[in-house]
């Protein structure tokens, strides 16, 4: 048996994206297109009209690659890469257009977790059910039935319909049946991001001991520092091509020197193809942001204000408790959260569109580019919309603002600082002024 | 690399022992139905099933009582209205039992389409999520119904006991025609479910085909109401050899309606093959896009 756990050679996927204007959802489209078909067909045009319409997009193509067994890889790229359609392709949710993959051993997802679960259902009902979804014999789930329980620090809500549960104590128990997967083959998407902080500490500790135990991990993720810490090797997709596979630390140099994503200032930017989770119930659509200035051509500069002007489409009338702008750093880092939660009141969302407009007074970050992630959600229920990237931005400095020279290394947030006094030895010691 | 001795060490490990080979590919034709996966995931078949019975009868005040209601209650209206004000022939058997041994199957199959017709729209989140052999979700939504035609089945019973009627020997062929009406409902179900993902109005239709569906079925009538020359044309229908099954096992060799030739069984049983193995390709055919269109 070789070593190899994944061979993927020239995995394509084609997607149709205009189906979504086009789509022949009725059998009255389907049927006026299948009488069309024949009359195209004469006019040796050889495609049907909704073919001609589609706008297709390979979101991935000509992907090769080997993982060998035991090896956690990383997987890097910018939204619409390609990295959750590899996924899906590997984990054997939606088929390639072309190509083939071989895949050594049982693949687990964390795509997802909580998928199955059934709100009625108690937790002990819902660990066998959720299991069982997962691929697990219900043997094995008796086995490990007490390790997932205490892992997921659920003990004496058992029997409660998960219905009744806390939020965390929803997505601990969900978290836990899958990490108990123990597959050889696991795979990743951003589960991090769930969770408080304790917990998310506890969820990197399981993956580094799957990763460490020899099994073959696929690691999708935003946050560097994770992928550094968890994958000893990387691959950087762009545009559904694979432009970059070796050790970690090369790869995300490579990811970060390369700034493709950042978009403009005082225009807006369409949301609707970006990836995200959620319900779906209120979703952004298009953001604009901008700092107010045209000497900067409206760029954010540091210390100055930023607005952000989001539309939102909510499928009903509903007030929402939080809606917040968050800035995070090539590293995935949370340094700025702006989040209307903490001024108290509800944000009204009428059916349709909406725009919601936010300025944060002083941006208090370095001269850079940072990922703006966005947030909708009703607090504790439920997370309507919700990403870690939604675009980047450059922030500028204003020209005017001191010399313009810069430590080569100075951190991410901007400090206001002046020099108060100086003293020499000579002058008296360490006296103040 | 630490990788190669890891994985030596890997290879020891129990889990590891033979891990299955799998080969994602662009599939076609039939060699796709992977019937096989199916067998290896019938512990989820059987889970699912068990969830939407649970979750059926989960917040309902009467709880599993309503199984024993449901079929009671339709057996008293339709004895009034059919039975009673319209005096439709039952043939020698009271028409309470006539009628019950025919919704017996009926109400199975119609639950049964119903359900899996929605079902795989209703597990998108399954579907988008996790992989499975995406057979098992109309297949346990089949499945879920057969605990209500064993109860249904028992107040069968007593209420033949009520009117002092005796089951025969062909109560034998029984688990044969329960076989039958589940495959029934499955090569339908599988061409709604499969056809409710891309387009909705299935969802808006089934319950009409449903409704037009009883009345085309002897059901609330016997085949004996329809002349001799038109009956050819309930062959076409799988669900008369089914239903006129029923009686006969029920009620014996001597049960009304049961009087169609041999030929129009065999017409019906074409057309569930047909149909059955139709809705298996196009099954499989289009579950490749479930995840992409759903």
């Amino acid at each position: 048996m070789s070593n190899i756990a994944i061979r993927a050679e020239n995995l394509g996927k084609l997607y149709h994206l205009g189906r979504a204007q086009v789509r022949h959802n009725t059998l009255r489209d389907a049927l006026a297109d299948g009488l069309r078909a024949p009359l195209n067909w004469l006019r040796r045009d050889g495609k049907s009209s909704r073919e001609r319409l589609d706008q297709l997009i390979w979101a991935l193509q000509n992907v090769s690659f080997d993982v060998k067994r035991g090896e956690a890889v990383g997987i890097i790229g910018r939204n619409g890469a390609g990295k959750s359609t590899l996924l899906k392709i590997l984990s054997r949710i939606t088929e390639p257009t072309e190509g083939h993959a071989r895949v050594y051993g049982r693949v687990g997802s964390l795509l997802e977790v909580g998928t199955g679960f059934h709100p009625e259902l108690t937790g002990r009902e819902n660990i066998y059910l959720n299991g069982a979804i997962l691929g697990m014999r219900r043997a094995e789930i008796a086995r490990k039935f007490d390790e997932m329980v205490a892992f997921a620090e659920i003990e004496r809500f058992l029997d409660t319909p998960v219905k009744r549960y806390s939020s965390g104590m929803y997505v601990r128990l969900a978290f836990a049946v899958a990490a108990h997967l123990e597959p050889e083959i696991l795979v990743v998407d951003e589960v991090l991001a769930v969770g408080d902080l304790a917990f998310q500490k506890k969820c990197l500790g399981k993956m580094e001991d799957v990763a460490h135990g020899g099994r073959t991990v696929l690691f999708v993720s935003h946050n560097m520092n994770a992928v550094q810490r968890l994958c000893s090797s990387c691959m950087m997709l762009d545009r559904g091509q694979l432009v970059a596979y070796g050790n970690t630390p090369e790869v995300i140099v490579r990811y970060l020197s390369s700034s493709s994503g950042k978009v403009l200032p005082a225009a807006w930017i369409d949301l609707t193809s970006m990836s995200r989770r959620g319900t779906g119930s209120a979703r952004f659509s298009a953001i604009w942001f901008s700092s107010d200035d045209e000497s900067v051509e409206f760029q954010p500069y540091s210390n100055g204000p930023l607005d952000v002007s989001l539309s939102l489409v909510s499928d009903s009338p509903r007030t929402v408790g939080s809606i917040a702008v968050t800035l995070y750093d090539e590293y995935g880092t949370k340094l700025v959260n702006a989040d209307t939660i903490s001024l108290g009141r509800g944000i009204p969302l009428q059916a349709g569109d909406n725009i919601v407009r936010l300025r944060i007074r002083e941006l208090h970050l370095n001269p850079g580019v940072y990922s703006l992630g966005l947030w909708v959600a009703d607090p504790p229920a439920e997370i309507y919309d919700y990403t870690e990237s939604a675009i980047r931005i450059e922030v500028v400095r204003l020209e005017s603002e001191g010399l313009g020279l810069r430590p080569v290394s100075d951190g991410s947030v901007v400090c206001d600082f002046d020099v108060l006094d100086v003293s020499h030895g000579g002058d008296g010691g360490l006296s103040h002024g | 690399m630490s990788s190669s001795a890891e994985s030596t060490s890997f290879s020891i490990q129990p889990t590891a022992s033979d891990p299955p080979v799998v080969m994602i590919q662009p599939v076609h034709g039939w060699a796709s139905l992977r019937l096989r996966d199916v067998w290896e995931y019938r512990e989820l078949l059987l889970f699912l099933a068990w969830r939407d019975i649970k979750v059926r009868y989960k917040q309902t005040a009467l709880g599993v009582i309503w199984v024993l209601l449901q079929p009671v209650i339709t057996i008293a209206i339709f004895s009034v209205i059919f039975g009673a004000l319209m005096k439709v022939p039952s043939e020698g058997t009271p028409y309470p039992i006539f009628a019950f041994a025919a919704l017996l199957p009926w109400n199975y199959f119609a639950g049964a389409l119903t359900r899996s017709s929605t079902s795989l729209v209703g597990s998108a989140n399954l579907i988008t999520k996790v992989y499975f052999p995406r057979l098992i979700i109309p297949l346990s939504a089949v499945v879920s119904g057969l605990i209500d035609l064993g109860v249904s089945f028992l107040v069968l019973i007593v209420l033949m006991g009520y009117y002092g009627i005796h089951l025969t020997a062909a109560l034998v062929l029984l688990p044969m025609l329960v076989l039958l009406v589940t495959l029934t409902a499955l090569a339908f179900g599988l061409w709604l479910s499969a056809l409710n993902v891309r387009y909705r109005d299935i969802n808006y239709l089934v319950p009409f085909l449903v409704q037009i569906w009883m009345y085309v079925t002897p059901v609330i009538y016997g085949t004996a109401l329809i002349p001799e020359r038109f009956r050819f044309l309930l062959g076409l229908n799988p669900m008369t050899g089914v239903v006129e099954g029923f009686r006969w096992a029920l009620l014996g060799p001597s049960a009304p309606g049961f009087q169609m030739s041999g030929w129009i069984y065999l017409l019906s049983a074409c057309v569930l093959v047909v149909v059955l193995m139709s809705g298996l390709v196009y099954f499989r055919t289009t579950e490749q896009t479930f995840a992409d269109i759903v």
